[in-house]
């Protein structure tokens, strides 16, 4: 333990478990964290509130030790302290529940649970502790099953294991319920109301407002990575909280244009795959059916074959038959990605860098990329480099990308501004199916809004649309009809979305 | 089949494996932390060619064989500040250090080509070494052949059953997670990088001391990348890797033998080519059996640069 002690007094009773004063944080010219201050009480539930980007992940990273902050101070009960390893803050009794978890899907549960303790605890007794603390919190844990076979639910509550095996005084939770069913997210806030009973501080971490509301005391508000609030999130509303983290009023999605009954456009029968990946999801019997005018959600937590319903659909993987897709009437299950791209379809897969765009490659190539047999961008076999640079222009005006030079590489926009590219990049193809997965994953509520209306005035103009997400809310938003994924099967009964609902009762 | 000519042919089966069993579970420790290390041939040729020269020198095969060791930590240090310190590619890094190795091995073992010493002393435990059939298969080997399956036996012993195993295969399986942790990474890396390194410089010394007591350059023959075959083939499980390497071995000895013999109306040019081609088959079949690889370690290749 590295942590220097100048002031010898006990820790009075209202001296804040932790206090963060001017906390900087530069990684080159750019300022994550920009003098943050930030107190913590003990016993108390805190919510660190914010937009993507907005530089809470950078802040906790610096309290448990795994970043050193460029200035400012961190006192913990009174006492000045520079954490410049996990295991400082973990022999202070900070203890972390990471947004990614840091499991090891080839080890059991047992051994990712002993990895985090110290070296002289005894195996034998490892067993034991791990039933002490599932009975105690109410969490059900097996310490022999790899932890490739758990669901997000499981591998979380091994992370929730890990930290309280160490006793914490502070236990930072980094978006804990991105990964979760609403049920294991329940769960989850049992466990947490009984850590608040025994007077642990709790520091939360979330976008989502509804749980901060149910769960929080306090919450810091921020925005691009300055304090722009403290507020008590239970007298607050949902729409305030929103307005104070985005900074200005998000406008909401408007749906207009024909009804979902054009013909069938993008249909599976049958589909049944097993998944490229290591520990995939096989598809099993996925049937579905878009209409022309029509978006179809899927929901579904991540890791029950979101991605390998992508790759069937996209071409990515070719099915077993033929007749196991369709688009627009032909049987394609044979054909691959550029086949379908000259049925006139489309698709944007849910990893931006390396999936959908190539990072080191410039805008303009990035069009060739997914254009070069439909858009006339390819003659010859030499690239048109006037017309892509013209079509990405195109993009970048339509769909307001912020970029900075003239054709830059891709991995040079924002997370934001890139999806919006590369979803724009598809859509103004004007294509008369689309297929999306995770549109706005790790996106601004601006962009996400941008994307999600681009989407609805697609279908508008007479497009099958579907949407792969695990955004509830944002399925709710767009859908004409939800279908969910589980374990590679897909719901055979769709429930109507809010957007459909919304309609019929005006 | 004359009991005496089955043992004499398993014998010799026993003593082609071992040097292939001490590289490949040096090599299978390195993999299990996360790292490819291609440059297996290139640190047993220097090994061969550093431990006849240094047991010719001292006259001693303890000394040969410590200073083979020595030799293939000295390049795979090189090859771990490269890899782990600069994050450079593996599979160039590795490629570049066999290369690296069988050129200064030419150098190195230079002076000390046509010489000849004696091989190393074999177990005999009066009674037991004499028994029919089996006495000198299992009582006796030289001090290369027990060690290289206690080498197996400890390292089975040090991955699953104690913790810093764990922490090893925890960083091979995932390096992101064991930095967010506070696993120390890189040092676990190198060190594995050097255990390695030191397997495969025994492996070289062997070749050169015990298994044809003389050098000469380019003795090891593509067996250090048989060795990493067998890695694969293992699993990444050292018993495995102690019956794929008998394999192997069987593969060499059966071509030396039917050579030997004349019988055979197969060209001997095919003959040699066994080892090789068994390589190549099992690689196959195993790709086949197990499609997804589901047992590679899962960091395995990937250059790690913590985010600080």
């Amino acid at each position: 333990m590295t942590a220097a002690t100048t002031l010898a007094t006990p820790p009075a009773e209202n001296t804040p478990l932790v206090s963060l004063r001017g906390i900087v944080k530069r990684f080159g010219d750019f300022v994550a964290n920009d003098r943050i201050d930030l107190d913590i009480r003990r016993g108390e539930t805190h919510a660190l509130l914010g937009e993507n980007g907005a530089g809470k992940s950078t802040l906790v990273k610096m309290l448990y030790g795994l970043l050193e902050p460029s200035e400012g101070a961190i006192t913990w009960e009174g006492r000045p302290i520079r954490l410049t390893r996990p295991d400082d803050a973990r022999a202070l009794g900070v203890g972390m529940v990471f947004q990614h978890f840091s499991l090891f899907d080839n080890l059991t549960v047992a051994e990712n649970i002993e990895l985090v303790l110290p070296k002289e605890a005894r195996r034998a007794d490892l067993a034991q502790k791990i039933a002490a603390i599932s009975q105690r919190y109410g969490m059900a844990l097996e310490p022999d099953r790899p932890v490739w076979s758990l669901s997000a639910g499981e591998r979380q509550r091994i992370e929730i294991a890990r930290c309280l095996l160490q006793d914490p005084k502070l236990v930072i939770l980094d978006e804990p319920t991105s990964v979760l069913t609403p049920q294991e997210a329940e769960k989850l806030f049992v466990t947490l109301d009984s850590l608040k009973a025994e007077g642990r501080a709790l520091l939360y971490i979330s976008h989502r407002l509804e749980e901060v509301k149910r769960l929080c005391d306090r919450a810091t508000i921020l925005r691009r990575g300055k304090v722009v609030g403290a507020c008590d999130p239970r007298r607050e509303s949902a729409r305030s909280l929103a307005a104070l983290m985005v900074g200005q009023e998000v406008a909401e999605v408007k749906a207009e244009g024909q009804a979902a009954n054009g013909p069938e456009r993008l249909v599976a029968k049958n589909l049944s795959m097993r998944s490229r990946e290591t520990h995939g999801v096989a598809l099993r019997d996925v049937a579905l059916t878009v209409r022309g005018g029509e978006v179809l959600g899927v929901a579904g937590v991540a890791g029950n074959g979101q991605s390998e319903l992508f790759a069937a659909l996209s071409g990515e993987t070719r099915a077993d038959a033929d007749e196991e897709v369709w688009i627009d009437g032909r049987p394609c299950g044979l054909s691959g990605v550029t086949a379908r791209r000259l049925m006139n379809a489309s698709f944007v897969p849910e990893e931006r860098n390396g999936h959908a765009a190539a990072p080191d490659f410039s805008l303009s190539d990035n069009v060739v990329l997914s254009r070069h047999a439909t858009g006339g961008l390819a003659k010859g076999g030499f690239i048109a480099a006037g017309a892509a640079r013209a079509a990405a222009q195109r993009i970048v005006d339509t769909f307001d990308v912020r970029k900075s030079g003239d054709d830059p590489p891709a991995r040079t926009l924002s997370g934001g501004n890139l999806q919006k590219f590369v979803v724009g990049r598809e859509i103004l193809r004007d294509p008369g199916v689309l297929v999306v997965n995770q549109p706005t994953w790790g996106v601004d509520a601006m962009a996400a809004a941008t994307i999600r209306q681009a989407i609805l005035d697609l279908a508008a103009r007479g497009a099958a649309v579907l949407v792969i997400s695990q955004d509830l809310d944002e399925l709710f938003e767009i859908s004409d009809r939800i279908a969910v994924i589980h374990d590679g099967a897909l719901s055979a009964r769709s429930t109507r979305g809010r957007r459909h609902a919304r309609k019929s009762a005006c | 089949m004359n009991p005496d000519i089955l043992q004499l042919v398993l014998f010799t089966i026993v003593t082609a494996a071992t040097p292939l069993l001490i590289a490949a579970i040096g090599e299978l420790v390195v993999e299990r932390a996360g790292v490819l290390n291609l440059g297996v041939e290139g640190m047993m040729i220097v090994g061969a060619a550093v431990g006849f020269a240094a047991g010719y020198a001292s006259n001693s095969i303890l000394v040969g064989a410590l200073a083979g060791m020595a030799a293939g930590m000295a390049l795979s240090l090189l090859f771990a500040l490269l890899v782990v310190g600069l994050a450079t590619n593996q599979v160039a890094s590795g490629l570049a250090l066999t290369i690296f190795g069988l050129g200064v091995s030419g150098l190195a073992g230079a002076g000390f080509v046509g010489l000849k010493r004696e091989a190393a002393s074999h177990l005999f435990i009066p009674g037991l070494s004499d028994l029919p059939f089996v006495g000198k298969l299992i009582f006796g080997h030289d001090f290369f052949v027990y060690g290289g399956l206690g080498l197996t036996a400890a390292a089975w012993w040090f991955l699953t059953r104690t913790r810093a195993g764990l922490t090893l295969r925890a960083i091979g399986d995932n390096h992101v997670s064991a930095h967010s942790l506070g696993l120390p990474v890189r040092r676990y890396r190198v060190l594995a990088i050097l255990f390695g390194g030191a397997c495969a410089g025994l492996a070289g010394a062997y070749l050169s001391l015990a298994y044809t007591p003389f050098w000469t350059p380019g003795m090891t023959a593509g067996r250090g990348w048989i060795a990493l075959a067998l890695v694969v083939f293992s699993s990444w499980r050292p018993w495995r890797a102690l019956a794929g390497a008998l394999l192997f071995g069987g593969a060499t000895t059966l071509q030396l033998h039917a050579q030997a013999a004349g019988g055979f109306r197969v060209p001997a040019q095919f003959m040699s080519a066994l080892p090789y081609i068994v390589t190549i088959l099992a690689l196959i079949v195993l790709s086949v059996w197990d499609r997804r690889g589901t047992t590679a370690p899962a960091a395995l290749g990937k250059p790690f640069v913590p985010d600080r």
